[in-house]
């Protein structure tokens, strides 16, 4: 090889090797960009404070009005203005939870549907995508589903279910449209794809070897299943079933269009009830004064909530991971 | 059972197998084989072994479940194309909705809503969040002020949408901190972007993650600065699951509602600039659900049909382009 | 391909599992095709050969292992207990209770050491003391010594060679007829491999045994009888098929095989 004409005539030692420093405009371009980018991510943070600072400091002329007697107390009253959010925070819990305990059954028995090798593959992945379409469909679509298709042919049915069972307090009241049912099943439609998906990424993570090693000392399919697949792959799963619960807490419009939104506390499934978010999404956009405040203070339960829940769900895949 | 004349003209392996096959075929099943611990079935198929029975019933009820599962999609679907395709026309597009009480009109104001609220949303965080992804991936993978960041968008991710509204409320619409203005299009756009944000940040840095890491080494190698490398190289390397990411985290933005009822609010009528109330599609849904007139109530089922036809449509695109990349 | 007459055949015990013109498919490609073999009871019988030959594929016909693989097909038969393991009528399930399998990892299942044994013990109906059943089959896998003072921990906290024993003693505490091994030692080091062998030697004693293995002192250790396989391209196709050489005894197999693919297989000069 020649060398290049410049470097035998290069006058300074220096130039011999281009190791000169870089131009500064270049320097300055890497360093900024880095910077930039650095506000950005910051800004995430950011954002999560501001959150926590503004609904807090909305709500803190309610939190010293109310003080905690606002998580007990039922009675929501605009015209006397005396604010209490247990009605709320009753739905949001008895909802989530109870969509939770169909949901989970449901989205675990199709992820082992879909992965365990029971029908042909195509039909596997066919299913696979419609939960995961579902999981697409707007929420406040679904609540338009909910109202004129879903509750008016679900009614009969829960009217047996108050002429049987009606000496039970969760049943104790006449149906009549919207109400705390139809809008747990329809949480249940809402989180069902969450659970379903991350069930299904489980199972699939639990390796091969393991299967092998389960049929190979002689078990059926779901001996296989129960007793080494699904422990495997349970803290995943239930972390994902945490996640649910979160978004189950948080889901707003679907529940708000067909639960009933009463301010009135009843403990019946039956009878129209109400949700943080379905109470916020209702009344916020007409509110004013203390109101405003007491919307706020609810916000606040609602996202302390949500972020135990979420939290705790982050530490259950962490600290369970799995052990294979 | 026996062997008969497959073995005709095949020369074979060992002595005569059909003789001892012939053997163990006379033999009594082998019982005295077998331990006395266990009981040991036939190795025909008995299904009313109680094992048998558990499985093929456990079966039945997975399957079960998995239709129940897909039920809901299908039903939505249906009631959705069939209620909503039927009432699909031009005017639908073009004209406002009515006043209550009154017939026809359209949602050509919500559609245009939801585009200029969705397109300010993007543009707030297609660029944070792709810079805030590019600073965790690129710069500062394991440290500390990272994993706060990575913790924070996880819980972001985890915050209600319907509370997205509330901060933007108390944050801009109650302050009138725009011109004087409370409800705006601006505001529900950046409610949006709060939710869209964890999604687009998290798909970037996980994305830049699976670019191999010679790529990079490459690039310097040839002496390239830092910034040339990730905006030149690397960053079109990841670009098919940052794009699906973002796909994605539009369509969902597009559809959703609780941030925009008290932030965009609505609009009876075209969109009057981006610093007042502006329509969209899925308030229009929402409002017009519970309304109690069946014009309304159509124009309801019209507007989900559109909406569920563009979102569905996002989400094939965001496959596509995921399998494209995959050939 | 080639066919292989083998005249010195000196077992006195009778077939345990006879495979008649098998051949093994996954989807369209042939792994392995037109095998006949005749594995001995009571023995120690080996595959040997290049990899890709089909033999671990051959060995996991001998239980159903391949059902569990998508687009894994068999045509021929599998004779076992009068029955052909591929019969529809064959329940699959049985099939692996009474024909046990090592896997090639190490793969306990993430229960204690205890549990690992009682679980397939349970499973298949034991009636007796389930303590003793755990320290016999520990014992008879050799680990008995090294883990019976922590029976309660977990099975994946045990060294990679404990961990294969352990599997070993999975296998034979549900006191099957035949144990099939694909490769166990491939994973371990040259002490754990001696001590899995020993325990072999323990073990053909009650059972019969097939071994996958790519070690060929490994099989001159242990094995009664050794099958060599090979592989060969296929006319026109683009993959290789397995075929099985020669069957006989193992001396015969290394120090006077029939075949010429052989000879140069265990003389080391090809593989």
């Amino acid at each position: 090889m020649t060398r290049p004409p410049s470097l035998s005539s290069a006058s300074s030692p220096d130039d011999l090797y281009s190791l000169r420093r870089r131009p500064l405009l270049d320097r300055l371009l890497d360093r900024g960009f880095r910077t930039l980018t650095m506000l950005l991510a910051g800004l995430v943070a950011t954002l999560l404070l501001g959150i926590l600072i503004t609904v807090f400091s909305g709500a803190r002329e309610a939190i010293a009005s109310f003080g905690l007697g606002f998580l007990t107390s039922s009675g929501w009253d605009p015209v006397n203005n005396t604010y209490g959010a247990f009605t709320a925070i009753y739905g949001t819990l008895v909802s989530s939870l109870l969509a939770l305990v169909l949901a989970v059954p449901l989205g675990v028995g199709t992820a082992i549907f879909i992965t365990e090798d029971i029908i042909p593959r195509p039909a596997r992945e066919a299913i696979g995508l419609m939960v995961e379409l579902l999981a697409a469909i707007p929420s406040v679509v679904l609540g338009l589903w909910a109202i004129f298709v879903m509750e008016p042919a679900l009614r009969p049915a829960l009217q047996l279910l108050h002429r049987l069972l009606g000496w039970f307090p969760l049943f104790s009241s006449q149906p009549q449209g919207p109400g705390m049912a139809p809008a747990i099943l329809i949480l249940v439609v809402m989180i069902l794809p969450i659970i379903t998906a991350i069930s299904r990424d489980a199972l699939l993570q639990v390796p091969i070897e393991l299967r092998l090693g389960a049929y190979g000392v002689g078990t059926t399919r779901w001996g296989a299943i129960f007793n080494i697949i699904l422990p495997a792959a349970i803290s995943a799963i239930i972390g994902g079933v945490m996640l649910a619960l979160g978004r189950a807490m948080g889901e707003t419009m679907a529940v708000t269009m067909i639960i009933g939104n009463s301010l009135n506390f009843s403990p019946s499934l039956l009878a129209p009830g109400n949700t943080i978010s379905s109470m916020l999404a209702n009344q916020f956009g007409e509110a004013d004064g203390i109101q405003v405040s007491a919307l706020m203070y609810a916000a606040l339960i609602l996202m302390v909530l949500t972020f135990t829940v979420n939290v705790a769900a982050q530490w259950i895949v962490r600290r369970l991971s799995l052990r294979y | 059972m026996l062997p008969n004349g497959l073995y005709g003209d095949l020369v074979f392996v060992i002595e005569i197998p059909s003789v001892l096959l012939l053997l163990m075929s006379l033999q009594p099943p082998t019982v005295q084989l077998t331990s006395p611990h266990f009981d040991r079935g036939s190795l025909e198929f008995n299904p009313s072994l109680l094992r048998n029975r558990f499985n093929s019933l456990s079966t039945t009820i997975a399957g079960l479940f998995a239709t129940i599962a897909v039920l809901p999609l299908l039903l939505v679907l249906v009631y959705v194309l069939i209620k909503g395709g039927s009432l699909i026309t031009p005017s639908l597009f073009t004209q406002l909705p009515p006043a209550p009480g009154l017939e026809g009109g359209g949602i050509g104001n919500a559609m245009v809503g939801t585009v200029v609220v969705t397109l300010i949303a993007s543009l707030l965080a297609i660029p944070i969040g792709v810079g805030g992804g590019i600073y965790l991936s690129e710069y500062n993978r394991q440290g500390r002020f990272a994993q706060l960041v990575r913790f924070a968008n996880d819980v972001l991710a985890g915050v209600p949408s319907i509370i997205s509204g509330v901060f933007v409320y108390g944050l801009i619409v109650a302050t009138r901190i725009f011109f004087g203005q409370s409800y705006s299009a601006v505001a529900g756009g950046i409610a949006l972007a709060v939710l869209m944000l964890p999604t687009v940040i998290k798909t970037t840095d996980e994305g830049l993650k699976l670019v191999p890491q010679e790529l990079r080494w490459g690039a310097y190698g040839v002496g390239a600065s830092q910034v040339v490398t990730i905006l030149r190289v690397v960053l079109p390397a990841a670009l098919t699951p940052i794009a699906t990411g973002i796909v994605l985290a539009i369509a969902r933005a597009a559809g959703e509602t609780a941030p925009l009822i008290f932030t965009a609010l609505f609009s009876q009528f075209w969109p009057e600039g981006l610093f007042n109330p502006i329509a969209s599609m899925s308030v229009l849904i929402y409002n017009f659900a519970i309304m109690p007139y069946a014009p309304q109530n159509q124009l309801a089922w019209a507007a989900s049909f559109v909406l569920v036809l563009m979102i569905l449509a996002a989400n094939l695109l965001a496959r596509w382009i995921t399998r494209l990349s995959r050939r | 391909m080639i066919a292989t007459r083998t005249t010195s055949q000196n077992t006195s015990t009778t077939a345990c599992m006879a495979l008649e013109d098998v051949t093994i498919s996954y989807g369209s490609f042939e792994a392995v095709r037109h095998v006949f073999l005749s594995i001995p009871r009571g023995r120690v019988t080996s595959f040997i050969g290049p990899s890709g030959c089909g033999k671990s594929t051959v060995l996991r016909a001998l239980n159903r292992m391949n059902d569990l693989i998508p687009g894994c097909t068999l045509k021929g038969r599998v004779i076992f207990d009068n029955h052909d393991l591929y019969d529809p009528r064959v329940d699959p399930v049985e099939v692996r209770r009474r024909i046990g399998m090592v896997f090639q990892k190490p793969n306990p299942f993430p229960k204690s050491i205890y549990e690992n044994i009682a679980f397939g013990a349970r499973i298949n109906g034991y009636r007796g003391d389930m303590d003793e059943l755990v320290e016999r089959s520990l014992r008879k896998a050799a680990v008995w010594d090294e883990c019976k003072d922590k029976l309660q921990e977990s099975g994946l906290a045990l060294s990679g060679g404990q961990q294969q024993r352990l599997c070993i003693a999975r296998a034979i505490a549900t006191e099957p007829e035949v144990i099939l091994m694909d490769e166990p030692c491939s994973a371990l080091d040259p002490i754990s491999t001696l001590k899995i062998e020993e325990t072999m030697h323990e073990l053909k004693r009650s059972y019969t045994i097939v071994i996958v293995t790519h070690n060929m002192q490994q099989a001159v250790r242990v094995a009664d009888m050794t099958a060599f396989f090979n592989a060969e391209a296929v006319d026109g196709g683009s993959g290789k098929v397995g075929y099985l050489v020669e069957f006989d005894r193992t001396e015969t197999i290394f120090n006077a095989p029939s075949q010429q693919a052989t000879q140069d297989y265990v003389s080391g000069r090809f593989g």
